[in-house]
């Protein structure tokens, strides 16, 4: 009888705990939430839902802080899905707005299905310009000068050892060993791959001849899953060499690529500056700013080897509040405290003002129907 | 119908009732893995070609991870499942009486470690440690296929991943096996020791014949987890799309369950079904696994029963 | 078929009552000489701590053997053997164990504090931060999932043992589940992806969706060990309990349920155990957010171990000053966690089974 009664106590008992533990809030959200609209100096409320690019998953997480912080009724959500699944859902109508590490086009009819659904050409605007450090471990070695043909030859397995002697024409006076290389590449699909062998394509002189893609299009090699994972890689191994986004590679060599006849280093201005003298992408509409990065800029201090991750939205919404909402908080992101939100929080360039500027203009034309 | 059947009632027929809807919800639950698979998957059967890139087509790109599933469940069952067998015994019979039960407790926390944490330490510490292994490997075994090398110059190989699963697979084995061996009747162990057999003896005439199929069933859903861990071998393993029996190079095969980790997050909805298809294949194969493992056991029991 | 090899070699075990047996002092004699030798090799070529310590292990699971051997004869030289390999296997797991349990607890234990424990990622930016969304989303989506699974996993066991007894439907079911026990858990997350895109469309990613994930990875471990604990429950006493006629259903849940009791909790919480670490499918269904979400049927919802990955693979930006980013540690201290919290509910499953057990003279 006695075993009755425990078991009787037991299961109420679990109900009870299990209600006092998943009854109170994180302390840090103690305050947040439609708790207190008047707090806030805004009239913003509401949900909106968005996702797509990982890429800009630190950032988005930025802002989302900083803009929340701000409107405390608001509540966005980002679900860092996958550019494709991103854009599907925009196209869908699931999220209000989407990011894309790749510009959206009508390869696969995206654009006119997404102008379908908007009623007007949607607004892309790029908001999260990060570049790609292309960065090594070699004993003794600090740092390196290399274009993107000795870079190409590097990672299609051609140039197989650090004494090179492509490697040691761009580097005179470094002691290079004999060691073997090792490239890493990405083991999962990623936009920075897709931007990097773009970069080798376009600049690599013929030396690499795949086209551009979140695959690593190559059989065989070292390859690490993420970028932390390629970082770990290249840390971990002697004669190794990556690519991963700058913020991530801290206390690794970096390589000091070819532009023109001078050899820059990863910076958030040398991205900055190649975004500013690519083309946009020719016929599209005014709300519209995708860039063809132009890898094989002269520019002096520019660094052409970069991500570029946009966001999608549409000019007009069903429902005004969605708009406001949508029209808030992207004007927020290409702003300059949200450019310098997201530099802080994932090591992205901020975008130059005249693109920053133009970008605003875009954003600013979203309303209600 | 049983012969002891005792009176029946309402409450029997209800009781029955719930219990066979259970099993029978069991069945449509893997029915419907089946079918959801199948309606998700189907178009990722035949994509365009360059969804499946580096391979052509579907089965030029679901072979290789095939290839590396098994290729990395079978090495990690063939370093576990001794190690498991000896712990297993360890527990059941030679460790002294007060240490043999938080022994097993321990081992079973390692169950439960989860599998990211495997991952974190394969990928940064053991894949480190096995470094210089690897080299040694390839230097002093390197006429042996498994190690013809270049040894990988950031331990990030098959070996690497096949020992982490193993290690995850350990403690499975493990606490099945030592269950089955604690439950050997007593009187046989007292018999084959009253005619004098040594502790080991003892082990292989009373033991081992009583618990075969038991082990081999741990051994299977060892083989089951080994066949479908996803996160340490994603986070261990350097992989790519090639055939290859080399353990300790920096080229090898991946795993469908890891590929589909890798790629998931950044796929296009062409290639998430080409992913949905190779889990259906994943599936597929374990079933296939499963299956003959079972046949197995049927003819072990028969040859017992004979 | 167990008695018969032995015959033949009762002359042999004659012997051997008389035969010389090693003395006491010869495993540690051995140990030592091991030690020695390999000390020695280790001086002169130069190897590290871990080769001389492989070395000595291996010296000594050959030494004492052949020691054996040339002492006591063939039969205790293999005894002496595999005493010596189970022991040696015992260590050689215990290495990994404690390496990784070790990194664990160092970085686990410096990253946890009041603030990781009772905030959430919510605004977080850099440093500080803590885990209980995932906390909480770990708690309710395994609740969830025990709530789904414990009553089909342990009703089909009783199907199973009570009711089928070898009919069509039963040998299914038990085939069955052998396959589900197979089932990776990467498919059980496509599946549940794959059923909720069908209904919702394919953005969906819920909390309630992981605990289907699981459930299908859950059930067959709860069948699995609730058929055995039943079957263990011998059948004098549900004979005894149809003799006092008492009906089939009040037999199994006053005399078989409460008899296996302790068995069948301990086995639901290692099934527990096996699903709260599950990564791939709450990745996949479940999705990842920042803030706390109760609600396991809207919105995304953190859990523990994806907690864990997030951080690992998104670690944040590295401190200028070179060193780890900041995801590495909140990492460490939710692994830290997660392993206490399993921990906890294994604790807690014993002692409920304590309680429950009927007073058998089981062994261990």
């Amino acid at each position: 009888m006695i075993r009755t009664s425990i078991r009787r106590a037991v299961v109420p008992g679990i109900a009870v705990i299990a209600l006092a533990v998943t009854g109170c809030g994180a302390s840090n959200e103690s305050d947040g939430g439609s708790a207190s609209d008047g707090d806030s100096g805004t009239s913003l409320s509401g949900e909106l839902a968005g996702g797509g690019a990982s890429s800009q998953d630190s950032a988005q997480q930025a802002w989302r802080a900083a803009f929340q912080g701000e409107n405390s009724g608001v509540t966005i959500t980002y679900d860092p899905v996958g550019s494709g699944a991103g854009r599907e859902s925009f196209i869908s109508g699931a999220y209000l707005f989407a990011g894309t590490d790749s510009y959206i086009s009508d390869d696969e009819g995206e654009l006119t299905k997404a102008t379908d659904t908007c009623g007007a050409e949607p607004i892309e605007v790029p908001a999260y310009v990060s570049p790609i450090a292309v960065i090594f471990n070699l004993p003794g070695v600090d740092s390196l000068n290399l274009d993107a043909k000795t870079i190409a030859g590097i990672f299609a397995g051609k140039i197989t050892t650090w004494d090179d002697a492509a490697i040691a024409a761009l580097n005179d006076g470094v002691d290079l060993p004999s060691t073997k290389i090792a490239p890493v590449h990405r083991s999962d699909d990623s936009g920075t791959t897709k931007n990097f062998t773009d970069y080798l394509s376009k600049a690599g002189d013929g030396a690499w001849t795949d086209d551009p893609s979140d695959t690593w299009p190559l059989k065989g090699g070292e390859s690490a899953e993420g970028t932390s994972g390629v970082v770990a890689a290249v840390k971990g191994g002697e004669g190794t060499i990556g690519y991963a986004d700058d913020s991530q590679a801290g206390g690794l060599g970096k390589v000091s690529i070819k532009v023109g006849e001078a050899f820059n280093a990863p910076s958030a201005d040398g991205a900055a500056k190649a975004l500013e003298v690519s083309k946009p992408v020719e016929g599209r509409g005014e709300g519209d700013m995708a860039f063809d990065i132009d890898r094989t800029t002269t520019e002096e201090g520019a660094y052409p080897l970069l991500l570029t991750s946009y966001l999608l939205a549409c000019p007009t919404y069903d429902d005004a509040n969605d708009a406001e909402l949508v029209k808030a908080f992207l004007t927020y992101i290409v702003s300059s405290d949200g450019q310098q939100a997201a530099a802080d929080a994932a090591g992205s360039a901020p975008l130059p003002d005249s693109i920053a500027q133009q970008a605003t203009d875009a954003v600013s034309v979203i309303a209600g129907k | 119908m049983p012969r002891n059947k005792p009176v029946t009632s309402v409450g029997d027929t209800v009781f029955a009732g719930v219990a066979r809807t259970a099993a029978l919800a069991i069945m449509l639950a893997l029915a419907g893995v089946f079918v959801f698979l199948f309606i998700e998957g189907f178009p990722g059967l035949s994509a365009p070609t360059d969804v499946y890139r580096p391979a052509e087509d579907f089965l030029s790109y679901v072979g290789p991870l095939v290839f590396g599933t098994i290729w990395a469940a079978l090495v990690a069952l063939i370093i576990a499942v001794p190690f498991a067998i000896g712990i297993a015994l360890f527990i059941s019979h030679y460790a002294p009486a007060r240490l043999a039960v938080p022994i097993a407790y321990v081992i079973d926390l390692l169950a439960a470690v989860p599998s990211v944490v495997y991952g974190l330490w394969g990928g940064l510490a053991l894949a480190q440690a096995l470094k210089p292994v690897l080299v040694w490997l390839d230097t002093h075994l390197g006429f042996i296929p498994l190690f013809v090398g270049p040894a990988s110059v950031t331990g990030r190989t098959m070996l690497t991943a096949a020992i982490v699963l193993a290690i995850m697979i350990v403690p499975i084995v493990t606490a099945i096996s030592r269950e089955i061996f604690a439950q050997t009747p007593r009187l046989h162990e007292e018999a084959a020791m009253a005619l004098g057999a040594t502790r080991w003896e003892m082990i292989r005439l009373a033991v081992f014949p009583y618990a075969r199929s038991g082990v081999i069933s741990a051994v299977m859903l060892g083989l089951g987890r080994a066949l479908g861990e996803t996160m340490a071998v994603a986070m261990v393993l350097s992989a790519t799309q090639v055939v290859t029996l080399n353990l300790i190079s920096d080229t090898n095969p991946a795993t469908i369950a890891s590929n589909i980790a890798s790629n998931y997050k950044e796929a296009s909805p062409d290639r998430q079904a080409v992913l949905i298809a190779t889990g259906l294949v994943l599936f597929a194969v374990t079933f296939a696994v499963n299956f003959a493992a079972r046949m197995v056991i049927a003819r072990g029991e028969r040859k017992i029963a004979r | 078929m167990t008695t018969t090899p032995i015959e033949p070699e009762l002359t042999g075990i004659a012997a051997g009552l008389a035969a010389p047996r090693l003395p006491r002092i010869a495993v540690i004699l051995t140990a030592v000489l091991a030690l020695a030798v390999s000390g020695l090799l280790a001086l002169l070529l130069g190897w590290g701590i871990i080769a001389l310590l492989v070395v000595a292990v291996i010296l000594f699971d050959i030494g004492l053997p052949v020691w054996s051997r040339i002492v006591e004869g063939a039969r205790y030289a293999a005894d002496r053997l595999t005493t010596c390999l189970v022991y040696t296997s015992f260590l050689v797991v215990l290495v990994p164990l404690v390496w990784l349990i070790g990194l664990v607890l160092k970085n686990g234990l410096s990253a946890i504090s009041v603030e990781f424990l009772t905030y959430s990622m919510r605004g977080v930016v850099g440093e500080g931060g803590g885990i209980y969304h995932a906390l909480m989303g770990t708690l309710l989506v395994t609740l969830a999932t025990a709530i789904i699974s414990v009553p089909i996993g342990i009703f089909a066991a009783i199907y199973l043992v009570e009711y089928g007894k070898g009919n069509r439907l039963a040998r299914t079911t038990t085939f069955l589940v052998d396959v589900m026990t197979g089932i990776p858990s990467i498919v059980a997350g496509l599946f549940a992806l794959s059923l909720f895109v069908i209904i919702f469309g394919p953005a969906i990613r819920i909390g309630f969706a992981g605990s289907v994930a699981l459930s299908l990875l859950m059930i067959p471990t709860v069948v699995r060990s609730t058929e055995e604990m039943l079957r263990l429950v011998p059948s004098d006493l549900r004979e005894a309990s149809y003799a006092l006629g008492i009906s089939k259903w009040r037999t199994i849940v006053k005399v078989v349920l409460p008899t296996a009791v302790g068995g069948i909790v301990t086995g639901v919480v290692l099934a527990i155990s096996r699903v709260i670490g599950e990564t791939a499918p709450l990745l996949v269904v479940a999705g990842a957010t920042d803030s706390v979400n109760m609600n396991l049927f809207s919105g995304r919802m953190m859990t523990l171990p994806v907690y864990i990955f997030q951080q690992y693979s998104q670690p944040g930006i590295v401190p200028h000053d070179g060193g780890d980013p900041p995801g590495y540690a909140r990492a460490w201290g939710a692994a830290l966690v997660l392993i206490v919290l399993v921990m906890l509910l294994n604790l807690i499953a014993r002692i409920i089974g304590k309680i429950f057990a009927p007073k058998t003279d089981r062994r261990r």
